[in-house]
């Protein structure tokens, strides 16, 4: 398997077909493939989630550390999110360092999380000034059939509610790595949702397989909790009337409504 | 072997933990496994032969297997930073060594065959489970290849051998302390990877190597069953 | 599985045979495709199922990339364009090449992107294969550039099954679907319908082919399988 391009032919099909409303492989634009969520798959993780979108599959873990806090924020803990596009994932992807598709991505989730106020990063503060703890999400791609960037979103949801703090050595300062106390990371109520929609042509839609993933020309990726948008990121090279905006507001929030009442009970 | 010995899982001396084993777990690959000893999980995937580029490094007589392994970040106790490391690229280079003897691939010359090794859950024994996994993924891509081969660790727990080491065996610090020993063999006997670190007298390094016989043996059958399940999964 | 003479098959039908597996021993087998012979056994060199006919052990792959062969149909996308032809991508480790000289028509050089440009797809027979690549050639009946349709991929070891004994699988689905179907031996599959529908109808099938190919009686299930179809 070497080059995954799109032929042309296909996507003239893919474009005209949409125009009808209508995807290749039966789903409305509207409608994700099938969301599967599994927790606690890896036991040295402080938390973690297998996330898989029809045939795109993530892994995501989480590990805490104590460490100083950030100049401009003393009493607040820290977060560090990476993205790793595996080269196992897809023939796309080479070896080596982190390239700008996987920096980008591994961006935007952070700005999800991080904006969100999922965490409660005060309560992470053990010294103000001085001890805080740091919450690394680190999101692996195993399979890319299209939309890493919204099963990483879930991913790191689902890896972040299943997470434990470790134990902490108050007399020594110290982390004791590999054992975890019985509490959970300090998190809201609220689950926010990163999704993303994509523009082919005059038409949006979500969750795009690889194919039409390719061929967009636009994504926008709107981080909310239903109704409160914190993040947005646009990607690729097209641009977006002002309705064409507005359309994207209504079918996030829209969406956001139908993938959480699918997956709610998963994220316990 | 004192078969009174007591390790801290309870298994025997030549006991190997629970083994799960499947292929195909990655469907845009050409080749894929995954390969578990208890609680140490690896997966491979396989992309090739296919073009070599740069031009500069292409073998004109045969293919060239490029062997990356890493773990990932939350597969340790204590994180590890995603990227590679020095360790990871020798283990990456040893495992390359341990497959090569038996890929026949002199018929591809000018390509690469790349296997993408990760480990997911880390409890010792990585580079085993990684090289099991790999063999695996190599055979489901259809390499021609003479036979399997099939990776273990034996070690050395102050005066007794055992059989696939955990953490806890690793880190074993009574009287000699712990010895690990990961090895590779072909089906038919050859060693094509072996490593050492600790201490041990010649006489029971050839019987830790009979040892290793045995549960490589053992570990082939099972990565014949997982290859030959394929038509079960359908 | 067939037997000759008086020789007994030994293999089993429709058996997965890992490397350095031992097939068979004993008896007047020979080693075919993908096996070994030393002493009295057949050993397998790589993974697949077991064939035997008159004798001869070979195995067939059911996985793993595409291994071009001189006489194959393959479809491909054009990757390149130089002075002189067309650099075709057909997912093989090899670079394909078709010259100006093996167009049925006459192409001048300036017209070259005219006919084919980067990221077209087309249907091509392998001439020839040496040191320096694969050859193609279009000026065979059936082949040329592809305008109108989708492409869809499949796993290169399942183009047998897809094409069916005698081609009867895909001219099932051809007449089901109401579809026109080049199969590629590379796994490349040309589908042009009269309807978005039909095409999307034809892939389904096709999927449903490959990923059933191993069970026995695979065309009643497929028969039965595009008769559901069609009455949703």
């Amino acid at each position: 398997m070497e080059s995954q391009k799109t032929p042309l032919i296909n996507e003239k099909r893919i474009r005209k077909f949409l125009e009808e409303g209508k995807r290749f492989d039966g789903r409305k634009p509207e409608e994700f493939r099938e969301i599967k969520i599994e927790t606690g798959v890896s036991k040295n993780a402080e938390g973690s989630a297998r996330v898989s979108i029809g045939k795109t599959e993530v892994l995501v873990g989480v590990k805490m550390d104590v460490s100083e806090p950030y100049q401009d924020s003393q009493d607040k803990g820290n977060l560090t999110t990476t993205m790793e596009l595996l080269p196992l994932s897809s023939p796309m992807f080479e070896a080596g360092p982190p390239k700008i598709e996987a920096i980008e991505m591994g961006r935007v989730i952070d700005r999800f999380i991080r904006e969100s106020k999922f965490i409660n990063m005060e309560k992470l503060c053990i010294k103000e000034g001085e001890k805080v703890w740091t919450v690394f999400i680190d999101i692996y791609s195993i399979n890319d059939d299209g939309n890493l960037l919204d099963a990483a979103g879930i991913g790191a949801i689902a890896a972040l509610k299943n997470s434990k703090i470790p134990k902490y050595d108050k007399k020594n300062e110290k982390v004791i790595y590999g054992e975890l106390s019985d509490e959970s990371i300090p998190l809201s109520k609220e689950i926010p949702l990163s999704i993303t929609i994509h523009k082919i042509g005059k038409n949006l839609i979500v969750d795009p397989s690889r194919e039409e993933e390719e061929i967009s020309e636009t994504r926008v990726t709107i981080g909310s909790s239903g109704e409160l948008i914190h993040s947005m990121q646009k990607g690729k090279k097209g641009s977006l009337s002002i309705k064409e905006m507005s359309d994207i507001l209504d079918l996030a929030e829209k969406t956001y409504k139908n993938i959480f009442s699918k997956i709610k009970k998963d994220l316990k | 072997m004192t078969k009174e010995f007591k390790r801290p899982d309870g298994r025997k001396s030549d006991e190997l933990r629970p083994i799960k084993a499947k292929v195909g777990i990655i469907p845009n690959a050409d080749g894929s496994a995954m390969f578990s000893f208890g609680d140490t999980v690896a997966i491979a995937a396989v992309y090739g032969p296919k073009k070599m580029h740069p031009q500069h490094l292409q073998n004109p007589t045969k293919s060239t297997l490029r062997c990356t392994y890493n773990m990932l970040s939350f597969s340790v106790t204590e994180r590890i930073r995603p990227g590679p490391n020095r360790r990871s690229m020798e283990i990456s280079k040893i495992t390359e060594w341990a497959l090569e003897p038996v890929l026949m691939i002199d018929e591809f010359p000018n390509t690469v065959i790349d296997v993408y090794i990760n480990i997911l859950q880390a409890n010792a024994s990585t580079r085993c489970a990684g090289i099991n996994a790999a063999a695996m993924a190599l055979a489901h891509a259809g390499i021609p290849m003479k036979n399997l081969v099939s990776s273990v660790s034996i070690g050395k727990l102050d005066k007794h051998l055992v059989v696939d080491l955990n953490k806890t065996e690793e880190d074993w610090e009574e009287g000699d302390g712990a010895t690990d020993m990961p090895i590779t063999l072909t089906a038919d006997g050859k060693i094509t990877h072996i490593q050492l670190d600790g201490k041990i007298e010649a006489k029971q390094l050839k019987e830790a190597i009979e040892y290793a016989k045995k549960a490589c043996k053992e570990i082939h059958d099972i990565q014949k069953k997982a290859l030959k399940d394929v038509e079960e999964n359908i | 599985m067939n037997s000759t003479n008086n020789k007994e098959s030994k293999i089993s039908a429709r058996r997965i045979a890992t490397p350095g597996e031992v097939i068979v021993s004993g008896g007047n087998f020979l080693p075919g495709e993908g096996t070994e012979k030393i002493g009295e056994e057949i050993l397998a060199l790589k993974y697949g199922i077991v064939e035997e006919s008159n004798g001869l052990v070979k195995i067939i792959s059911i996985s793993g990339v595409y291994y071009p062969r001189r006489g194959n149909v393959v479809i491909g996308m054009v990757e390149n364009i130089t002075f002189n032809g067309w650099v075709i991508d057909i997912e093989t480790h090899e670079n394909a090449f078709l010259s100006l000289a093996e167009v049925p028509r006459y192409v001048n050089k300036d017209e070259i992107e005219d006919v084919m440009n980067i990221g077209d797809m087309v249907v091509a027979k392998i001439w020839s294969i040496n040191k320096r690549g694969i050859d193609l050639s279009i000026k065979s009946k059936g082949l040329g550039k592809i305008n109108d349709g989708i492409i869809i991929k499949v796993n290169s070891n399942k183009v047998p099954r897809i094409i069916g004994k005698d081609g009867s699988m895909v001219n099932l689905i051809k007449s089901e679907t109401e579809c026109n179907i080049t199969v590629g031996q590379n796994g490349l599959i040309w589908i042009r319908g009269e309807k978005i529908e039909n095409e999307l109808f034809a892939k389904r099938a096709i999927l449903f082919v490959a990923e059933k190919s191993f069970i026995v009686g695979l065309t009643d299930e497929v028969k039965k399988w595009l008769e559901e179809e069609k009455t949703k």
